[in-house]
């Protein structure tokens, strides 16, 4: 089981309202990203979901119970750090069985328990290896483990890919998402990529100033984001906003549309504009469009072999049902 | 500082260091080869280095006088007993400092650290007369006691700088595996700062092993450690210098071993973790 | 950044260290501000009774009261300059290239091992004698008259004596401090067309600050209660040349056994330890916290 259940979960530092009233369920099972820029509050949320905080108001239940002022240990939770926070003076052995022995398994049941982890997660053949002998990827997994072991209600990962390298973010992204797959535990994961809230979530909480912007699985969030912020935050590159006269024939006060709604075209369509800097990326091209006269600069997703020059004239056309319309507030029309 | 320097500057700073550091031990070695003279040698002149006869009489006849052991034992007892004890109250405290900070806690520690300025002078009669009233005169626990007191804050404050070293997130992470809080002092904090502890514990056992103040005016004989020792032989005993330098040799001896061993660890907290 | 939980433990855990600090300044600092109000006198103990301000007039009347401070001040600030001076110069040097760094650290920090009345006994002795000392030997060796340390210039030879406890001390910090200089720092300052002494003055000499801040601090921590150095060599004379503010509030106490007087000059100089306490700290402080 692994339901968790915020309501009115406040946390002030100070006079510093981090987290304003917030109220949200988790259900048993789910894989779920808080997503957010930094600062927005989302390892803070984190934190007082494990227990690592005291909230200052409302109350967090897990499982039905009241959690809200038991110790971290008592939670039943499990959390694999950014820093991965190993323990450096132990083997991967005696990390990963660490918290069996903390809740006096016998050293049976903690040789077994760690050998099927060590298995899961390919960490066999580093058993006895301490944490400083081991690449970035590898500490990740031993913290993982370690996490594993408790079969816990529920696990906490806190940014837990920041560390590593390109390539090696997308194999442990994967990892994780199928690890969830087999334990079908609920996860809860705190970052501020984008891409990772989208990959991995069954469910996105989109944070902003301790708020939350909006919850949805990740295409809702795509198709429907309920504000500019959602809207420009999830989707990469970024959605293109485009206020005043052009936002008015839509009868918006902003409509956005993002970069690969928008056809191009060297001589017709209806905005016109310069090309600017272009990246191309081989399957995909992102030209920068200047002097639309409707915003700084648009960005527009074409076909990879599309060739088109910088300072090179084009016309764009957005898809009409694509348009998303926002109102003065910043709110969805 | 990778490069390279030529042979002739290298032997130029080899010579040049070499004659500092000889000139800043010479009065340690010179003690040590006068500790061997014969007494009219000893005060030879012009002096004798090395061509002497040289013999341990004066050793013998420094233990004759008093015995040595008496008081090396208890320099060890009151020197490794109050680092012991300081260290105990001083891991919990700078556990809390370190990772559980308050918008008191710098002022807290610099409080500790004022409370060594105290001069020593000038509560030394209250605490003789507390001492007589208590029984703690010439006492190893009286003794205790006090150097452990002295040395409080200064373990407090090494150890503070090695555990803000260690990452809170180790700590936290200890937490959710289910450590109490007994457990995440004893088996993650601990062995992590083991290197910090080290050097906090030698570096007071040397301090203690030297307090001269409270260790000549506290005691009379049963507890009279190293320092009241070779204080007996300030007059006129001292002009006899073959005598004096074998019982200055005897007091300073382990420490200065022990030094020299444990070199490294030292040299990190003689710094008090305040410099990298 | 934390649980209550662990706000309350962390006060449980501070106050075994916080408590006993407390005792040991409350309670030997309540009964000498008691005896110092009180007249007596170890040697008549039944003359006694409520003296008012008397202790700390005749303590601040002592003729050496104004040596005393002086003198403490020279002492201190001496000594101060002689190690933070000594130990960059020395640390410039053993930082250099060099054949045996090893064993020139293990001699140079040597000194730092010596328990005081052994160095004093040493220095007074076998060095300062102006009949058998060894500089009265080298001054005849090159010709001059030997010189009586301790008679004509007790308190520089005292300065002496505590800055040659205290050069490894700050050698060592500043050695430390030297060597985590970023090399790339010194490259580039030398790519900017900064020659070696201005290198110094630029970027080593600030490097060094912090390095410097701690030396000051935890000597002036040990040098305001130099006593034992005193005590061997020089009983604080001749005269007061040689009396610090901690000999005169001694010589009060156990030489005239007036432990009423003792007192006041106990409270004279804690006040004016926690003057250079609240100077010093309010001035490092800062520095450390960086």
């Amino acid at each position: 089981m692994g339901q968790i259940i915020l309501s009115g979960v406040t946390k002030r530092f100070g006079d510093a309202e981090v987290i304003p009233p917030l109220d949200l369920d988790i259900e048993d099972g789910e894989f779920v990203v808080f997503v957010g820029p930094s600062g927005c509050g989302k390892s803070t949320l984190l934190r007082l979901i494990a227990g690592l905080e005291d909230t200052t108001a409302g109350r967090i239940t897990i499982d039905g119970r009241d959690a809200t002022g038991m110790p971290p240990a008592k939670r039943g939770l499990a959390m694999v750090f950014q820093s991965y926070a190993l323990y450096p003076h132990m083997s991967v052995r005696k990390n990963i069985a660490f918290p069996l022995r903390m809740a006096g398994a016998s050293q049976a049941e903690q040789d077994r328990k760690v050998e099927a982890a060590a298995k899961v997660l390919n960490l066999t053949s580093y058993l006895d290896r301490r944490p400083g002998q081991l690449s970035g990827g590898q500490r990740q997994r031993v913290a993982i483990g370690r996490a594993i072991v408790r079969e816990p209600s529920a696990f906490l990962f806190d940014e837990p890919l920041s560390n590593l390298d390109a390539a090696l973010r997308v194999g442990m992204r994967m990892e994780i998402s199928e690890l969830h797959e087999k334990l079908r535990t609920t996860m809860i994961y705190v970052t501020h990529d984008q891409v990772e809230a989208m990959t991995m979530a069954d469910k996105i909480v989109v944070l902003n100033a301790g708020r939350i912007e909006q919850v949805g699985g990740p295409l809702e969030l795509y198709r429907n984001p309920r504000n500019l912020f959602v809207a420009g935050f999830i989707g990469s590159p970024k959605m293109n906003f485009i206020s005043g006269p052009e936002a008015q024939r839509f009868g918006a006060h902003t409509i956005g549309i993002r970069p690969e709604h928008i056809g191009v075209h060297p001589t017709m369509g209806d905005w016109r504009g310069v090309v600017g800097v272009s990246e191309h990326l081989g399957s995909d091209t992102f030209f920068h469009v200047h002097d639309t006269g409707l915003a700084p600069g648009l960005t527009v997703r074409a076909g990879g072999e599309v060739a088109l020059r910088h300072g090179d004239t084009v016309f764009l056309t957005p898809e009409a049902d694509k348009i998303h319309r926002f109102d003065q507030n910043g709110q969805r029309l | 500082m990778a490069r390279a320097v030529t042979p002739q500057r290298k032997l130029l700073n080899t010579v040049l260091a070499w004659a500092v550091a000889l000139l800043l031990f010479f009065p340690i070695l010179w003690t040590f080869l006068t500790s061997f003279k014969p007494e009219p040698i000893a005060v030879a002149s012009p002096p004798q280095f090395l061509f002497f006869d040289w013999t341990v009489k004066n050793y013998v006849d420094v233990q004759n006088q008093r015995n040595y052991f008496d008081y090396f034992w208890n320099s060890v007892i009151i020197s490794l007993g109050s680092t012991i004890l300081g260290l105990a109250v001083a891991v919990p405290a700078a556990w809390s400092m370190a990772f559980v900070p308050g918008s008191k806690t710098r002022d807290l520690l610099m409080w500790m650290l004022s409370t060594k300025m105290m001069p020593a002078v000038g509560v030394l009669v209250p605490i003789y007369l507390i001492f007589k009233t208590l029984g703690l005169l010439d006492s190893r626990i009286g003794l205790t006691l006090i150097l452990t007191l002295i040395n409080l804050p200064i373990i407090v404050w090494m150890l503070y700088t090695y555990f803000k070293e260690i990452p809170g997130e180790i700590l936290e992470a200890a937490r959710m595996d289910g450590a109490s809080l007994m457990s995440e002092i004893l088996y993650v904090l601990t062995p992590m700062a083991v290197p910090g502890i080290a050097s906090t514990f030698l570096l007071n056992v040397i301090m203690a092993w030297n307090e001269a103040f409270w260790t000549i005016n506290l005691t009379v004989t049963d507890a009279a450690p190293l320092t009241k020792f070779i204080s007996g032989f300030s007059s006129p005993q001292g002009l006899f210098y073959a005598k004096l330098s074998a019982a200055s040799t005897m007091a300073i001896a382990p420490i200065l071993i022990m030094g020299w061993f444990s070199q490294r660890q030292l040299v990190r907290g003689l710094t008090f973790g305040a410099v990298k | 950044m934390s649980t209550q939980a662990s706000r309350s433990a962390a006060r449980l855990m501070l106050s075994p260290a916080v408590g006993l600090l407390l005792i040991w300044m409350i309670v030997p600092l309540v009964l000498t501000l008691w005896f110092s109000f009180q007249r007596y006198n170890l040697l008549y103990p039944d003359r006694s009774g409520f003296i008012g301000l008397a202790n700390y007039v005749n303590f601040v009347g002592t003729s050496g009261f104004l040596d005393a401070i002086l003198n403490t001040l020279i002492l201190v600030v001496g000594v101060l300059a002689i190690t933070v001076v000594g130990g960059i110069l020395i640390a410039l040097l053993i930082d250099q290239p060099l054949w045996g760094q090893g064993i020139v650290r293990i001699l140079v920090i040597s000194p730092f091992f010596i328990m005081p009345p052994v160095a004093a006994l040493i220095w007074k002795n076998m060095f300062f004698n102006p009949t058998n000392g060894l500089f009265a030997e080298l001054f005849k060796f090159i010709g001059l008259r030997p010189f009586d340390f301790l008679g004509q210039a007790p308190l520089g030879s005292i300065i002496l004596i505590v800055s040659w406890e205290w050069l490894p001390f700050a050698t060592l910090i500043l050695l430390t401090a030297l060597q985590s200089l970023s090399s790339e720092q010194l490259e580039a300052a030398e790519m900017d067309g900064a020659p070696p002494v201005k290198r110094f003055w630029f970027i080593m000499l600030p490097h060094l600050a912090r390095a410097i801040t701690v030396v000051i601090l935890i000597e002036t921590i040990f040098l305001l209660g130099i006593f034992g150095e005193i005590l061997v060599t020089t009983n604080g004379g001749p005269g007061n040349a040689s009396t610090t503010l901690t000999y005169l509030v001694y010589k009060e106490a156990l030489l005239d056994f007036d432990a009423g007087t003792a007192a006041a000059g106990g409270v004279v100089a804690v006040i004016l330890a926690n003057i250079v306490a609240m100077f010093l700290m309010r001035a490092v402080g800062r520095n450390l916290d960086a």
